[in-house]
């Protein structure tokens, strides 16, 4: 399907701390958080990923380190997606901020800072989206408890059915 | 009294009745819903307020897109925190006497919304007058619904004149 694509990236952007894979159809690029602004400005601007889809993290809490933190590229000329993957640390869950190649960054990366914590340097506009001022922890990590609410007003205690 | 032969005999000049039963029945047939829609249950409230089901013949179909014109709020959705205090807003902004519908298992108890965001049950906000299940619920329970408030109102006490006023 887009082979042609998958094996330009693979070349050009394979190397030792880049391993590219191919997961379900769709190409994979696991690399260190070192090397992400370099290789996502080459994905935009030399092959021609021009959408920011999302990003996202996982939360791994048995595994060092714990994060990944996942991004999804599209090419509207290809019509091919393209998922880059790295690691962080729960001590230092920080990547670089893609803001200054993609516009749209700002908003996603927003969300996943409030949802996972993740800390996207370089974008100086991380208050919550979805959330509100005051929430404390971030709640799609797996040792945020289930049940845990935050209210903005005091609870009202229902009255005892009569 | 109505001595003018022109017009025809006087009927029902008094009526016996109880004022509760008589105001009442006013109320009961004059629901002013504010639809506080948040989620799917909308498509619902817009199936049984439309013709097929047509909640208007109970009197309790005009909605009114203010509270302060509103008698009767229905909760239609899931409501969560971040939503919490305007819901309670939008209740304190209501004028006496007012009834409240929680529409929706997401409104009556969060249904399968047990987590961070959402709150699990409006009365956790506001009190609520009758529950109306379902996932959402079918337009014969939500007029079920209606009528069973429509008997709370006929048979609960309208003090016109209290301690307050």
């Amino acid at each position: 399907m887009s082979a042609p694509i998958q094996a330009t990236i693979r070349e050009q952007l394979g190397g030792e701390d880049v391993d590219v894979s191919v997961s379900h159809g769709m190409t994979v690029l696991d690399l260190p958080p070192a090397r992400l602004l370099a290789t996502v400005r080459r994905l935009k601007e030399e092959l021609g990923f021009d959408l920011f889809l999302d990003v996202t993290a996982v939360d791994w809490p048995q595994r060092e380190p714990r994060f990944d933190v996942v991004y999804h590229f599209y090419s509207t000329a290809q019509r091919v997606r393209v998922r880059v993957r790295t690691r962080v640390t729960e001590a230092e869950p920080a990547v670089d901020t893609l803001t200054g190649l993609y516009g749209s960054a700002r908003y996603m990366e927003r969300e996943c800072h409030e949802m996972y914590g993740i800390d996207f340097r370089g974008n100086f506009d991380l208050r919550p989206i979805l959330l509100y001022e005051g929430f404390v922890g971030h709640p799609l990590r797996k040792d945020y408890p289930k049940r845990r609410e935050q209210w903005l007003i005091p609870e009202r205690k229902p009255e005892p059915a009569s | 009294m109505n001595a003018d032969p022109r017009r025809p005999a006087p009927t029902l000049d008094f009526l016996t009745t109880k004022k509760d039963e008589l105001i009442g029945w006013a109320r009961k047939f004059s629901l002013f819903p504010y639809p506080f829609v948040t989620a799917c249950c909308a498509m619902e409230f817009m199936s049984v307020s439309s013709t097929l089901y047509d909640t208007d013949r109970f009197g309790a179909a005009l909605p009114r897109f203010s509270p302060r014109q509103s008698d009767l709020l229905m909760v239609v959705g899931t409501v969560n925190h971040k939503q919490a205090p305007i819901l309670r807003k939008i209740y304190e902004q209501m004028c006496e006497p007012k009834w409240v519908i929680a529409f929706g298992v997401c409104a009556t108890s969060g249904g399968f919304y047990q987590n961070y965001a959402a709150v699990a049950g409006i009365d956790r906000i506001i009190p609520v007058d009758v529950f109306i299940p379902g996932c959402p619920p079918r337009p014969e329970m939500v007029i079920d619904g209606i009528m069973k408030l429509q008997d709370k109102i006929a048979g609960s006490k309208h003090p016109i004149v209290n301690e307050r006023f």
